[in-house]
């Protein structure tokens, strides 16, 4: 089927293919012909997908392209230290922009350097394409220099892949992966192109079309479906509303909101899903699962309706799959019907874009509420409101001497405010990024949730600081993972992205070492970084941070957190690197251990609700 | 275990066989046999699979094929509406003392031999997969030397074609 029109630049953040499947009302200007080589059609071609920046590095296969990519006057190029911090630079920008982010890299240790970031990407589902070069058509197969099977590699990390060996392909192809990245559930495509492309003649023409036999993603949700979750959520008396990153994917966070308003319901936002809803909105639980709140976790357990929206129910939300949310019906809504059904089996399945969905559901629903009058949901309002006052979300203080990472991380939210971009890592501080970070809108929250891959930050809240020049963008980052990636810090002062990142330095990989602690017995086997908490900073991060021509501070008591973080916030003139050493005794409550029932959620260490007592 | 024939229209791409047995075999879907061919449509390959459904339900199988960008259309043929043939080609001993009885088995089984040698004939057998087991089982006594068979190939019974709409879809499209 023909689907148009052309993939451009999309006017607004929601990506533009979403809705794209009608035919153009008229057609647009033909592009082309222009005689150009390959690697001009390949610069010609993100020109004309709307491309306004590249992160990659060049090297010897994708050497051609680097050429006319110099005179694009469309293109920035930014020159990265790593594919990785390119790959997850990529999915920084893509993430706070909707629009497709970019990364180019070369053959073999090039790309394969990429996967790690285009495997984040797939999870995450964050729109990406990433442009590898190929050893000469005539070569591969022949284990040549630089020579490494990237599609074949990335064939289970993409949302799909090209090899390209002939030059009059290339506009086709960048134009079905631009389309395919950003419609439908997002995800990272990869086109390799040989290098003999780059270097033969061929004639650029930019397709009116995108032809796609077997790729048509369903946007309009089926009548009666919505009809039936309507009236499910008309009459339930314990609903809740879990809103996942797909309602910040579809755009449809102020829909959510009116849903939320009208319907009474809990809503619970999952980590993909933080700022999908204000954190402020009065009917927000806060985050589920197995660093949830105890609130969100127990509505969940104790529903009798769900209604999952963009969210695929991942084993860190559900607990023990066979106890989740036994007496609850399940409405589950997404764009990937693969989702429906794949952990938690869907009474009411919905297959859409979210911002279709909800739409038709309001108009259902006030309907229904027309007919039947608003559903009583006070007593389930009444048991929630204990749980929040039971259990509101907190953290002890240190007795080491050492900043409590939740006050610190608290302070930078409260004091940058929720216009900023906060970026995380993977690990403690991530959760509590997660948990005391109030987010008020979508696109404030970055991080690696599917794959969970450290050293996300560095890259990623550069790639988020070019796609959004005017916020702050905070990394909340932690020792173990800023060591993984922090050479992107080079990249972001020579070419004026000033990110600030937070070190939450414990010394330790400190996730691992809270299960160390809870389940091996306090054997710290490998988790002690050394990187603060005595004599030795190795690395000192203050000094490596002005190595980088950054700014370096390092704040160990309360009493200098708030003036630290006000400082870091006025320089805006180059990057900055806090180091925050924080104590490596704190832990991140409440906990769901892996494989357990959610009913088994820990507040605090060896404390369980008793809900029994609250029911 | 249940044991599931599906019929996977692809575009006939390079790669496209490789897309669809990683996703197999990343999902920890099973697959019994594959077989993978043209069709009466250039652009189109069809690819006939019969995948053993344990963990997973077939449903996922499916919706995951679904994804793949290259899989234009996926029906399930079911046992008694759909016909399903294997080729199996098996080297049998047969001296001048046995040929008398493996000739017989051949004949029984509307079987065919296709190469003879002094110690041995080549036996063709197109069949169910039922068919083609009993037809070992008879052969065995005899000696099997080797043998090679194809996956199962499947169409539907009556008029219906289902390559009739992916076609349209196709033609539209060019």
């Amino acid at each position: 089927m023909a689907q148009g029109p052309t993939p451009a630049a999309p006017p607004t953040p929601r990506p533009s293919g979403r809705s794209a499947s009608a035919a153009p009302q008229s057609a647009p200007p033909a592009i082309g012909p222009e005689e150009v080589t390959g690697a001009q059609s390949i610069i010609r071609s993100l020109e004309e997908a709307g491309v306004d920046v590249v992160f990659g590095i060049p090297g010897g296969a994708i050497l051609p392209t680097y050429d006319p990519l110099m005179d694009s006057a469309k293109v920035r190029h930014i020159l990265v230290r790593h594919e990785q911090g390119g790959g997850h630079a990529a999915s920084g920008y893509a993430h706070v922009t909707g629009r497709v982010g970019v990364t180019m890299a070369t053959s073999g240790p090039g790309a394969t350097n990429l996967v790690t970031a285009l495997a984040d990407a797939n999870m995450d589902s964050i729109p990406v394409v990433a442009i590898t070069g190929q050893v000469t058509a005539s070569l591969i197969g022949t284990d040549a220099f630089q020579e490494a099977d990237i599609v074949g590699i990335t064939l289970p990390v993409t949302k799909h892949n090209y090899l390209v060996t002939d030059p009059d392909d290339i506009p086709r192809v960048i134009a079905e992966a631009f389309h395919i990245a950003a419609t439908g559930r997002p995800g990272p495509v990869l086109v390799d192109i040989a290098k003999s492309a780059m270097q033969a003649r061929t004639t650029f023409r930019w397709p009116q079309t995108i032809d796609l036999p077997g790729y048509h993603p369903v946007t309009k949700p089926h009548t009666k479906q919505v009809r039936e979750a309507a009236r499910l959520l008309a009459t339930a008396r314990r609903p809740v509303i879990l809103a996942g990153g797909g309602i910040i994917r579809a755009g449809a966070s102020a829909l959510l909101r009116r849903l939320v308003d009208a319907s009474g319901a809990a809503v619970t936002t999952t980590l993909m899903g933080r700022g999908a809803l204000p954190d402020d909105h009065p009917q927000h639980l806060g985050m589920p699962g197995m660093h949830g709140t105890v609130p969100a976790v127990a509505a969940l357990q104790r529903a009798d309706l769900i209604v999952g929206l963009g969210t695929r129910f991942d084993d860190r939300v559900t607990g023990l799959l066979s106890s989740f949310a036994p007496q609850a019906a399940v409405v589950h809504a997404d764009i990937d019907p693969a989702e429906i059904g794949k952990n938690v089996r869907a009474d009411v399945p919905i297959v859409g874009d979210l911002v279709e969905v909800i739409a038709d559901l309001l108009v259902e629903l006030e309907r229904e509420q027309a007919q039947h009058g608003k559903p009583d949901v006070e007593a389930w309002w009444r048991q929630i409101d204990a749980w929040r006052s039971t259990f509101p979300l907190g953290y002890d203080e240190t007795d080491d001497g050492h900043l409590a990472p939740q006050h610190v991380i608290s302070r930078i939210g409260e004091i940058t405010g929720p216009e900023a971009v906060y970026v995380a890592g993977v690990g403690q501080h991530q959760m509590w990024a997660a948990q005391f970070i109030r987010y008020q809108r979508p696109r404030a929250w970055l991080n690696s949730g599917g794959l969970g891959t450290m050293g996300y930050a560095v890259p990623a809240a550069m790639g988020a600081k070019v796609g959004a020049p005017d916020r702050t963008v905070w990394a909340i980052d932690g020792d173990g993972c800023f060591q993984m990636t922090n050479q992107e810090l080079a990249t972001c002062t020579i070419n004026d992205i000033p990110i600030k990142v937070a070190i939450i330095n414990n010394s330790s990989l400190g996730m691992v070492r809270q299960w160390q602690t809870l389940f091996y017995e306090e054997r710290y086997s490998n988790t002690d970084l050394h990187t603060g908490h005595g004599t030795v900073h190795i690395p000192d991060f203050v000094k490596l941070a002005e190595a980088y021509g950054a700014v370096g501070l390092r704040c160990e008591t309360k009493a200098d957190v708030d003036a630290t973080i006000k400082r870091a916030n006025e320089i805006d003139d180059r990057p900055v690197v806090v180091d925050f050493t924080v104590s490596r005794d704190a832990m991140v409550w409440p906990m769901v251990a892996a494989g357990v029932s959610n009913d088994d959620i820990q507040y605090a260490r060896g404390l369980t609700p008793a809900w029994d007592r609250e029911d | 275990m249940t044991r599931h024939t599906l019929s996977v229209l692809v575009e006939n791409k390079p790669g496209v066989l490789t897309r669809v047995a990683g996703l197999f075999a990343r999902r920890a879907f099973n697959i019994h046999s594959l077989a993978v061919g043209p069709t009466e449509h250039d652009d189109i390959s069809r690819i006939t699979v019969v995948v053993d459904v344990e963990a997973r339900p077939l449903e996922q199988v499916t919706k995951q094929l679904n994804k793949l960008v290259n899989v234009i259309k996926i029906v399930e043929l079911e046992d008694d509406t759909s016909v399903r043939r294997e080729l199996l080609l098996v080297k049998v001993k047969a001296d001048a003392a046995q040929r008398t009885g493996v000739l017989e088995v051949v004949d029984l089984f509307r079987a065919h031999v296709v190469d003879v040698a002094t110690e041995t004939v080549v036996i063709e057998a197109i069949g169910s997969p039922t068919k083609l087991t009993a037809l070992l089982a008879a052969l065995e006594p005899y000696g099997v030397r080797e043998i090679v068979q194809s996956g199962t190939v499947a169409i539907g019974r009556g008029s219906r074609s289902i390559t009739d709409r992916a076609l349209e879809r196709v033609v539209r499209s060019a």
